[in-house]
């Protein structure tokens, strides 16, 4: 009786203790797959160059990011390399570079270059420190190699890809994008965000990280970059969709209420809380135009375009040993955008940032835009007021040719309007006493503007510069500028 | 016994060797305070001999920002490139005078000038000359006026003008003036009518 009672009782501790047991692997298994998901993503170094942009694994050794130096340059040349432990050589194009394992110095070209770190062989493959590549590129090179190492992105040469983004005061609002290079960001939402993220571009930061655009509906915008690519987080109120103009240069951010039920192919519809929806490339077929048609038939998104004369490099005139005539141009633009959507006029403004934008990129943009009245704004340290400019012509030139356009001479059939629109706003500032003055330049891309266009130097009232950076003054001449062109509004609106 | 006027004249003439001596090395002194000459790269006079003409220079004035035509008496050669060139030259020198009316930087210069037919003159202006101009579009302006309205004025025939910087093309004088194309005569000489007439 009593071992029948301990043969239950050992049987029921079995049962208990496979029970236990499975509960124990299930918690174990649990947990397993909770840190595989929760461990850090594959690190990668994102490389932009005029040959070629990709992408390559980072692998960290010794508390230190490290990069198969081999994989990085056969993109960019003729590359090999003979591994001989502890030595390591690279012939790349003509260039030697020899590597000793353990070693943080390598000798290229018979030069010395600190590794700022050992140099490793795995498999054959010769691994340098990533933060070594600022200085070991350009020896391989020739040229300038920039890494931005908190972000892994390494921009080979002079190569950047500029942006703009301004708001139109539509109703409802619509954000769009303006790029020096086509780009195809992936796009994704969730709750009140949309999120850009451009990996194969060399995206780089404008002036402030932070776009603020004084809309309720979309607030403001964010440019971070991390782990190989660069990403503009839009702030918004209710579902946005995306998009491409056919080049690639221009995104349109829209609400999803004015959009069909069914998204047209290349316009991602996001905004639905949890959503991620890769977006086809704008160089792909079937892409909803945002540029449109030809510039005559094409439907008029901003009336004005606002353009912040230099930026980047080309710091214009330098009005003290402070202050550059660059960052009063942002400034005044940014006034004059202000000034001119409180009138009713939807403006763009082209440089918002400190970005290098090329002329003839400026005068892409204004012309692809069909606005309908371009204003450059420039500021000077001599003499007095405010001086107006048209386009210097004729300007000798080639000749239109069938429907095309001559680049140099485009601006003769508005040269009229140009001049009419520089006397409106002339006889606006004269009513506010300002002193102003009406010529013609040789200042490019007034020429190039296929609509009427002026260009507008702001110099101070006196001899002192700091009415040039003071808000009133800033106001007291946007103001008039915004008066000039509602002034002229009936006429510019009619016209091409 | 030597004489005493012997001794007088020795007497004499160390004390003339001696004033001399310290009025070299006084000298001396002076000229190693002076800049030397042979830095100063501004363009001379120009170095043309012979008879002088009366022409029209137009003149860029930064304080008033107008541009007024001025006659001035030149020493010119007879051939007409060397012209064009001494004209440029003779108003450069005007600009880096002490009371200039419209600074150019120091070492500015006109390389030469090019009259290729049918109507064409290459200006082309030396580095220094593009490189230390004042940024501005009135500035700049001022300046490619004032040499092409100069150079139109006084040599016959020219329709089209281009400025070259050291024998290259750049795409604008300081960030503003276009450099690029070719400037029309006839446009010129209207922008430079507005300029004469309006000043601030």
């Amino acid at each position: 009786m009593r071992s029948i009672r301990e043969n239950r009782r050992s049987e029921i501790a079995n049962r208990y203790g496979k029970g236990l047991a499975f509960v124990w692997a299930s918690v174990l298994l649990f947990l397993a797959v909770l840190l595989v998901a929760a461990a850090a993503p594959e690190k990668h170094l994102a490389v932009y160059s005029t040959a070629a942009n990709y992408s390559l694994p980072v692998v960290q050794r010794q508390g230190q990011d490290y990069i198969g130096l081999l994989e990085l340059l056969d993109p960019l040349g003729t590359v090999s390399a003979k591994s001989d432990p502890p030595r390591w050589r690279l012939h790349y194009n003509n260039i030697l570079g020899e590597f000793t394992v353990g070693k943080s110095r390598a000798r290229i070209q018979g030069r010395d270059t600190d590794l700022s770190g050992k140099f490793l062989i795995e498999n054959g493959r010769g691994l340098v420190p990533l933060a070594s590549l600022n200085s070991l590129l350009p020896r391989f090179l020739g040229g300038p190699a920039t890494l931005r190492e908190e972000s892994n992105r390494l921009f080979i040469g002079n190569i950047a890809t500029h942006f703009t983004a301004s708001v139109s005061p539509d109703n409802p609002s619509r954000l769009v994008f303006h790029f020096t290079a086509p780009v195809n960001p992936s796009v994704a939402s969730e709750l009140g965000k949309l999120r850009l993220t451009f990996r194969r571009e060399p995206l780089t930061a404008p002036a402030s990280p932070m776009l603020t655009f004084g809309s309720k509906i979309i607030p403001s915008a964010d440019y971070s970059e991390n782990n190989g690519a660069a990403e503009i987080e839009v702030t918004t109120s209710i579902p946005l969709l995306a998009s491409f103009s056919p080049d690639g240069r221009t995104i349109t951010l829209a609400p999803a209420k004015s959009q069909t039920a069914t998204n047209p192919p290349g316009v991602s519809g996001v905004g639905a809380p949890a959503a991620s929806i890769p977006v086809v490339a704008p160089a792909q077929s079937n892409v909803q135009s945002s540029s449109g048609p030809p510039p005559t038939s094409a439907p008029r998104r901003y009336f004005a375009i606002v353009d912040a004369s230099h930026g980047g490099n080309d710091r214009g005139e330098a009005l003290s040993t402070t202050l550059a005539e660059k960052d009063i141009t942002v400034a005044f633009a940014r006034r004059l955008r202000q000034e001119l959507e409180s009138r009713g006029i939807t403006t763009l403004v082209l440089r918002d940032s400190d970005a290098n934008l090329p002329i003839d990129d400026r005068a892409y943009f204004a012309n692809t835009t069909h606005a309908a009245v371009y204003i450059s704004l420039h500021a000077a340290s001599n003499g007095h007021g405010v001086r107006l400019y048209t386009a210097l012509l004729p300007y000798t030139g080639e000749d239109d040719r069938g429907p095309f356009r001559s680049w140099t001479t485009a601006q003769s059939s508005s040269i009229p309007l140009s001049q009419a629109t520089a006397a409106s706003v002339a006889s606006e500032l004269r009513k506010l006493q300002v002193t102003v003055r009406t010529l013609s330049a040789p200042l490019r891309p007034l020429n190039n503007i296929v609509t009427a266009a002026i260009a507008v130097e702001v110099a101070p009232p006196a001899s002192d510069l700091s009415p040039l950076t003071a808000p009133d003054y800033q106001q007291l001449i946007a103001g008039a500028i915004a008066n000039g062109i509602v002034a002229i509004r009936a006429q510019l609106g009619a016209a091409p | 016994m030597i004489p005493r006027h012997f001794y007088l004249a020795v007497s004499v003439l160390l004390l003339a060797v001696l004033s001399m001596g310290l009025y070299a090395w006084h000298m001396r002194g002076r000229a190693a305070a002076t800049p030397v000459a042979s830095t100063d790269t501004r363009p001379v006079e120009a170095p043309v001999a012979g008879p002088t003409e009366r022409e029209t220079l137009f003149v860029a004035y930064d304080d008033i920002g107008v541009l007024r035509a001025q006659s001035a008496q030149i020493p010119l050669p007879s051939v007409r490139q060397q012209r064009a060139e001494e004209l440029l030259r003779a108003l450069l020198a005007l600009y880096l005078g002490k009371s200039s009316p419209h600074q150019l930087s120091h070492g500015s210069d006109i390389r030469s000038v090019y009259l290729v037919d049918p109507g064409l003159a290459v200006i082309d202006v030396n580095a220094a000359f593009a490189d230390g101009h004042r940024s501005g579009v009135l500035s700049e302006e001022l300046t490619v006026a004032s040499l092409i309205q100069t150079l139109s004025a006084n040599i016959p025939g020219i329709t089209r003008v281009k400025i070259l910087v050291d024998g290259k093309e750049r795409e604008t004088l300081a960030g503003h003036a276009d450099l690029s194309g070719f400037y029309d005569v006839s446009a010129v000489g209207k922008m430079a009518e507005q300029m004469q007439a309006a000043s601030q």
